[in-house]
């Protein structure tokens, strides 16, 4: 699915990197500890979670995602969003809970895929 | 015969927001260089765990990237209180990171556990109460 699709799906907002929405995604995970995304998470292009720091970014950088998804409407800093449209990360913001959101995108197609259930 | 690519970081242990720029920039020089996607993300989540390990542990240190024909060679030299057990700091799920780390998404126990999974070889050097000094290589097949 797109990450516009995913967007619509959550009722999200767009932040960040708007002009990457119609990229491709296949996969996701949730988690509000990066120690586990580094640790768990292979190859998925989605990162849903309620953590809001710039180490967020970072981590998504460093495992080649391609969108970040804040739930429980956590408001990045301009400084976060920043960082991700420099790195070319898309940033979604929705009121939706980590379990809702990420079993909303589940049921419509995007998968978990290798290792990273990390949540 | 090229010469070997050395990239040198001081890594900033009072700002936490700016952790992971030296890998950020190791990551960008590797893709510049070409190298496939899979050996840059290896060194890129092997070195940020090491910078995120030095900054909320050891107040910050020095990483040194060294780019050979046959490996990535990784130093990571911190003057920080030193690891007292090192077998058991590279348990799985062991860590001495407080609330105030787990809060902002990290200490979980998996630093250097990762370190050593997504890297070839890997030594840690410690000495309480004077530092500890990390040495990581990926090999280029």
């Amino acid at each position: 699915m797109t990450i516009r699709e995913i967007m619509e799906l959550l009722d999200a907002k767009v932040l960040a990197c708007e002009e990457s929405l119609d990229h491709d995604v296949h996969s996701a995970c949730g988690s509000d500890m990066m120690s586990d995304v580094l640790a768990y998470v292979k190859d998925q292009a989605v990162l849903l979670t309620g953590l809001v720091n710039s180490q967020v970014v970072r981590t998504a950088e460093m495992m080649d995602m391609r969108c970040i998804v804040f739930v429980r409407s956590k408001q990045p800093t301009p400084e976060i969003l920043e960082l991700a449209q420099e790195s070319g990360i898309v940033v979604l913001a929705t009121s939706k809970r980590m379990y809702e959101a990420c079993g909303k995108l589940y049921s419509s197609g995007l998968k978990p895929e290798a290792v990273g259930d990390v949540q | 015969m090229n010469d070997a690519v050395v990239l040198h970081f001081d890594v900033d242990g009072e700002n936490f927001t700016s952790a992971g720029e030296a890998s950020v920039q190791v990551k960008k020089t590797l893709r510049q260089m070409g190298f496939p996607p899979e050996v840059i993300r290896r060194v890129s989540i092997a070195m940020y765990e090491g910078e995120i390990n030095m900054v909320i542990h050891a107040g910050g240190g020095k990483a040194d990237v060294t780019v050979d024909s046959d490996k990535i060679h990784i130093v990571l030299a911190d003057k920080g209180p030193g690891i007292a057990d090192i077998d058991l700091a590279m348990q799985e799920g062991y860590s001495t990171a407080k609330d105030n780390i787990r809060s902002l998404g990290f200490g979980a126990g998996m630093g250097l556990p990762n370190m050593k999974r997504y890297s070839d070889h890997m030594e840690v050097e410690s000495a309480l109460g004077k530092g500890t000094t990390i040495t990581m290589d990926i090999y280029l097949s």
